[in-house]
Parts: structure tokens; C-alpha cells; sequence
């Protein structure tokens, strides 16, 4: 099977996706005085910023999420994920063309490029969790066993988000508008998904519609997931998680198709 | 056992018409299927039908003009791009060097940079540690091996590159030109390096511009025209036809230039008994012109007429390339209407620049006219050509002994002395060099010669 070829031929130059992950990495921060302490950095001030304003300034009013400071722990644990999943879809968008004197010179599977993308946004959104973890214990509610089930969850966004930057990153190749409109649905996409507000949320009870269209976003899903393993400290729903899986398997499967039928054209036309 | 085998194989690309080329995401929705409109309007074989085989050991040389398809055939070997028809089959890790430093990040230093690389071009993290301080001896870059990319000159860039690629130790190398931008000092080392390579039996495919460098180190050539095989086989002889041809077609075009200038400068020849129009102005006197003001030009009353002019070989074929040893005939075909006692017949041999190398005429030997009429034919034989590399031009007259032209032929006509020796200057001299024993100086190995 073709897939199955393709996915051996990227298992092999696993040292180069781990390389230039590092390289990715490194290169992000080199210059700057507080190097890796960025990583840490930036969620750490973002932290704050929605301490102070939703904390004391305008106070959320979902009761199902508590007191207005546990609301900043509460968006916060969405947005680290969401940050992933946008971050590596926008380097995706310009992955190809970035690297194009590599696709041109050097033979290696182009897959490996957006890979990398995802995988570099992966590793940032690990930084991340330490403060995520700081601050749900002296915020949030208390923490549970559950909090050892989000790899799961992650494993979800990276096999959806993969396969959405493979799709992404092919396409752009040939039609650099596609830019322009994922930066404008990756805003759309994410008030559609709860993470400012909750999927529990009352406002939804006498509104049953809204959450049925929002059931139709696999992201709805793997952000429920999140808050429930971090915020709320119980099991998500396994079984929606699991058609989740099943959509970012297709997703991934035809983005993977997509990417490997435009793969001759790329050192033509990056 | 081959190496490198090419069987019938074909590279097409597509050309996307300017429309296309804007066409957006939603047009191409709207039209309804997505890769439809990724079809090409048109499609050009860069590389069209090519067959040849490298043997394992062998130092196989690609020549060509600039967009003749050398280079799309050295990715396709390196696996880059994928022929579209045909097979291609090769032995053994292969190493390009194509671009040099590919894939360098700027931001990080020479160091980690050579692992990157390394790794991108197959080798291990063990293999590179390993080879890494001769990578970076053989790049000159012990002292700046810990310092960002960005910071290298465009030399120490390069130098990096090569040195990785050729610890790589591929068993079969390409090399695209990659020397052209190495400076005087490490462009020798590169191809010692190469030189390694081929007396470790390793199979390279070489691709330069560099005629000279290509007929000293391959075996065999193969020259390319408009994605096609033209000739292959031994070097000089390959090199030799593709200078040959490189040749003719600047002569197709000069004299395309010429015609055009004909129409306005040259008369039409007189019929009979009419008085010609007046030549240019200048052609009374048949001074040379400054260099930048020789234009092929014809002038004269044509009392005697030279018809037809052709350079001939010493077996009598016509060529426009010559060797510095070769024999060189100048043919003129000549006719008179009426008799004529007062005749000179002369040449001139001028640089590309209008420097005139040498000139003479039958007067200056003190030849005597007596009389001539109707049809003859003038060969002027030079049997050697101690010039050096380069184009050179003729001027050829019929006139009288006082200077009045006949007819005269200001640099209408060309040919090409290929040599490989780089002397300057406008002549050879012939020569040879004695050294005393207490200099140590090797003798200069002799590459392939012509059988």
C-alpha cells in the first residue's frame, strides 16, 4: 500500500525530523538572552494577562467553570493546545516554500517539512505545560488521576493536525491564497471550538442547536478532552474522542493522498 | 558492472500558462475538479529519450549548453526528480554535489550545521562525529566552525558544503559545476579530491563548463543538445564536435547579423558596362578601423570578385574549429568579366577584439601579377596555427598594387582555434622550458589525447 510505503520511507529519516526539529528550536530563540527560558516565558506572561483581566476585570459567568480565576486557568488550558494546532497549521501553509533550495537539491521524502512543523509546535506546547500545571494548582480545582490520560489526547491533535497541515501544505503550493484563508478560518475555527466558553455551559440549555453544530467540529472534542483531563479532573468522553481519532484518521489519510499526488510538481513550483 | 544506467528516460515539465499561474484556490473550486486545473497547458521534455550507461570506476563527463538538460539528468541520477518515462536504475549511495550548503540555517553554528547536513545527505550521527574533524581541516574553518552560518563568506560557505558532501563517501559522486565559485586556492584541492575518488575506483558524473577540466579527468562524454544525446563517447573527440557545433552556431548567427547588415552597407554587384553605386565612403582607402568600428564589411568595384570563401582542413574538409597544430586552408572561389593585369591577393587574421595577429598579401612575398579572366580559385595555405584560444576573424581583398579594391571582405569571415592551454597574448610562440636539476618543478601529466 502506498500509505504504508510512504509512512516507511518517513520512518527512515526519522534522525533528520528529530535533527531539524532541534534545529528548529534552537534556531527560534538563538540571539536572544533568555534563550529556552522563552518557552516558558511566553505562556507564563499570557498566564497573567488573563489572571488580571478575567480574574478581577470582567469576571466570566459560566458557573459551571467556578470562580473568575479558575476561568484564566480554564482558557488557559485551551489555548496552550490550540496555540499547537494554529502555530503549526500557519508554518505548515509556508513550510514548502520556506525550504524550497532543500526540495530542490537535496533527496529526502517533503513530508519530513511538515512533520517538523507540527512536531517543533509540539515540543513548544510542552513547555508549556509546567506553567499550565503551576497554575491549575493554585487556581483551578483540584487535580485528579485523570491528568494521565491527556496524552491520549494529544495523540488525537497530533494525528487531526498532521493530517490538516499535509492538506494545507501541498495546496499552498499551488494556490498561495489558501494563506489568506486559513488565517481567517483558523479565527472562525476557534470561537466555533469551547475554549473561551465551555461545552457544559448553561448558555447551551435552552440553545440545544448550537451544541449539536458545535459536535460537528472534531476540535470540539479534543478541547473537551483537554479541560476535562486538566480543569475539571474527570474521564472525557471516550467515545466522542474516539470518532474524533476516526476523523483525524481520514483527515490524515486524504491529506497524505493530497500531499503525495503534488509531491512531483513541488520542485517545479516552490 | 554499471553503476548508472539510464534506459530511454524522458523528463517532462509542465508549462503553466501566465493565467494559470494567478488561477486562485476559489476559481479552481468553482471550475469543479481541484487537479484538473493543476494540469499543464503545455509540456516541455527537458530531458527526452537519453540512454547511457557509466560503468562502476568510471569518470563519465556531461557537456552541453546552458539549459541543454545536463542538469535536470544529474537530479534525476540523484534521485531528486523522477524521470517521466523511462528507467533509471543506479548502484550504490550517491552523493550530489549540486548545491553546496543546501539547507545551511543561517542562525546556528558551522558546527551543528555539518551534523544537519550530514544527516540530510545519509550519514549517521556516529559517521559524522567521526569524520567531523577532517570535515572541517579539509574547509579551512577551525576557527570559525563555532560561529552562526550567516556570519561565513560566500567562500567558507561553499567550502563547508563540499567538504561535507565529499565525506559522505558516496560510491557514486555527481558534481554540477560546484567548482566555478571556489577561489583559485581550493578549487585545485576539490579536484584532487575528485582525482581521489576516481583512483579509488568511485563512479563520477561530472557536469562543467569547464571543457578543459572535463576532457583531462572523464573517461568518456556524453554531449547533450536540447535534451538529447548528441555524441558519446571518448573525451577530446566529444568536446572537440560540441566546441565545433558551439561554434557554427555563433557563425549561423553572425551571418544572420550580416545579411541584415548587407542589405543597407553592401551594393548589389554591377551588371555590366553600368558604373556600381559608390561604395561607402570609407572603403576608398582600406584603413583598419579602430577595434570597436570593425563590422564585417564589403567594398570594392568587383573587377575581380571573390565569389565564394572556404576554410578547409588539411584533408580538405570544411571546418570552422581548428587546432593549434592543424593545417588551415583559405579557399576563395574568384572571377573577373574582363582581364585584369593589376591584381594583389591578401589576408588579414584579427582577434575578436580587431587586433591583427598577422597580414599579408602576394604583393609584400613579391608575387607578379600578369594577367587573369574568367573563373579561378586562391588557396592560401597555413600549416600551422600557433594562436591561442579564441575566435578569430579574416579580411580578404583582391586589390591593386596601389591599394585601389578590387573586392574586399572585411571580417565576413570566422573560425574558432580551440585550444586547451590558457597562454595569452595574441600569438604563440613556439617554445620549450629547460629547467636546472636543483628545481624542483613536475612536468605536466598529460591528459587524454587525440588518438
Amino acid at each position: 500500500m502506498k500509505l504504508a510505503d510512504n509512512l516507511k520511507e518517513v520512518f527512515k529519516h526519522r534522525l533528520l525530523i528529530r535533527t531539524l526539529v532541534g534545529r528548529e528550536l534552537k534556531a527560534r530563540y538563538r540571539g536572544t538572552v533568555l534563550g529556552f527560558f522563552w518557552s516558558f516565558f511566553n505562556p507564563f506572561l499570557l498566564m497573567v494577562v488573563y489572571t488580571v483581566v478575567f480574574g478581577f476585570i470582567i469576571p466570566a459567568r459560566d458557573e459551571s467553570i467556578g470562580k473568575p480565576l479558575a476561568y484564566a486557568v480554564f482558557l488557559f488550558s485551551g489555548l496552550l493546545p490550540w496555540t499547537w494546532f494554529s502555530s503549526s497549521s500557519n508554518d505548515s501553509a509556508n513550510v514548502l516554500m520556506v525550504n524550497g533550495n532543500l526540495i530542490k537539491k537535496i533527496m529526502f521524502p517533503a513530508e519530513v517539512l511538515p512533520i517538523v512543523s507540527v512536531t517543533s509546535n509540539f515540543v513548544h506546547f510542552l513547555f508549556g505545560l509546567p506553567i499550565l500545571l503551576v497554575f491549575l494548582i493554585l487556581f483551578g480545582k483540584p487535580l485528579t488521576a485523570y491528568i494521565f490520560l491527556f496524552p491520549i489526547v494529544v495523540l488525537v491533535q497530533y494525528v487531526f493536525t498532521l493530517g490538516f497541515c499535509l492538506l494545507i501544505s501541498s495546496l499552498t503550493v499551488h494556490f498561495r491564497d489558501i494563506k489568506d484563508i486559513l488565517s481567517n478560518l483558523l479565527t472562525f475555527w476557534f470561537f466555533s471550538t469551547p475554549i473561551i466558553y465551555s461545552f457544559g455551559s448553561s448558555v447551551f440549555k435552552d440553545r440545544p442547536a448550537f451544541q449539536q453544530i458545535l459536535s460537528f467540529n472534531p476540535m470540539t472534542h479534543i478541547f473537551t478532552a483537554y479541560q476535562d483531563c486538566f480543569f475539571f479532573g474527570r474521564l472525557f468522553h471516550w467515545k466522542r474522542l474516539g470518532i474524533t481519532l476516526l476523523v483525524g484518521l481520514i483527515l490524515f489519510w486524504i491529506g497524505y493522498a493530497v500531499f503525495d499526488r503534488l509531491r512531483d510538481s513541488f520542485p517545479e513550483e516552490v | 558492472m554499471p553503476a548508472i544506467e539510464l534506459d530511454h528516460v524522458s523528463r517532462h515539465y509542465q508549462k503553466y500558462s501566465a493565467k494559470h499561474r494567478f488561477q486562485t484556490f476559489k476559481s479552481a473550486i468553482d471550475k469543479g475538479d481541484l487537479f484538473k486545473s493543476l494540469r499543464a497547458d503545455e509540456v516541455v521534455a527537458a530531458v527526452d529519450d537519453v540512454s547511457f550507461v557509466v560503468e562502476k570506476g568510471e569518470t563519465f563527463g556531461l557537456v552541453g549548453e546552458n539549459g541543454s538538460g545536463k542538469s535536470t539528468i544529474l537530479k534525476m541520477v540523484a534521485g531528486i526528480a523522477k524521470p517521466s518515462a523511462g528507467r533509471l536504475s543506479v548502484q550504490g549511495k550517491v552523493s550530489a554535489l549540486i548545491e553546496l550548503g543546501a539547507g545551511f540555517h543561517p542562525e546556528i553554528s558551522g558546527r551543528e550545521n555539518v551534523f544537519i547536513n550530514g544527516i540530510m545527505l545519509g550519514l549517521t550521527k556516529k559517521e559524522i562525529t567521526k569524520k567531523f574533524a577532517e570535515i572541517v581541516r579539509f574547509a579551512e574553518l577551525e576557527d570559525f566552525i563555532e560561529a552562526p552560518v550567516k556570519t561565513y563568506s560566500s567562500g567558507m560557505y561553499m567550502r563547508l558544503g563540499f567538504s561535507i558532501a565529499i565525506n559522505v563517501n558516496p560510491e557514486v559522486l555527481l558534481v554540477d559545476e560546484v567548482l566555478a565559485v571556489g577561489d583559485a586556492a581550493f578549487v585545485p584541492k576539490c579536484l584532487d579530491r575528485i582525482d581521489d575518488f576516481r583512483r579509488r575506483k568511485k563512479t563520477i558524473l561530472f557536469v562543467s563548463h569547464d571543457l578543459s577540466t572535463v576532457s583531462k579527468i572523464c573517461n568518456r562524454v556524453a554531449w547533450i543538445k536540447s535534451g538529447k544525446i548528441k555524441m558519446i563517447g571518448e573525451p577530446k573527440r566529444v568536446v572537440d564536435a560540441y566546441m565545433q557545433d558551439v561554434t557554427e552556431e555563433q557563425e549561423a548567427e553572425f551571418r544572420d547579423r550580416k545579411d541584415e547588415a548587407a542589405a543597407v552597407a553592401v551594393p548589389s554587384p554591377p551588371s555590366e558596362g553600368k558604373i556600381a553605386t559608390p561604395a561607402p565612403a570609407a572603403a576608398a582607402e582600406p584603413v583598419p578601423a579602430p577595434a570597436d568600428e570593425r563590422r564585417e564589411q564589403r567594398w570594392g568595384k568587383r573587377e575581380i570578385e571573390i565569389r565564394k570563401v572556404v576554410l578547409r582542413n588539411g584533408r580538405g574538409e570544411e571546418k570552422h574549429v581548428f587546432h593549434p597544430g592543424d593545417v588551415m586552408l583559405i579557399e576563395m572561389d574568384i572571377a573577373a568579366r574582363e582581364p585584369v593585369k593589376d591584381f594583389v591577393f591578401g589576408i588579414g587574421v584579427f582577434t575578436s577584439m580587431g587586433v591583427m595577429c598577422y597580414g599579408t598579401n602576394t604583393n609584400l612575398e613579391e608575387y607578379e601579377s600578369v594577367s587573369f579572366a574568367g573563373e579561378g580559385k586562391v588557396v592560401c595555405r597555413i600549416d600551422e596555427l600557433p594562436l591561442i584560444n579564441g575566435t578569430y576573424y579574416l579580411d580578404l581583398a583582391v586589390h591593386k598594387r596601389d591599394g585601389y579594391p578590387y573586392d574586399y571582405h572585411r571580417n565576413m569571415y570566422s573560425f574558432l582555434v580551440s585550444s586547451m592551454i590558457r597562454d595569452e597574448g595574441v600569438a604563440r610562440l613556439a617554445h620549450a622550458w629547460e629547467f636546472s636539476p636543483e628545481i624542483g618543478i613536475k612536468s605536466p601529466v598529460k591528459g587524454t589525447e587525440t588518438p
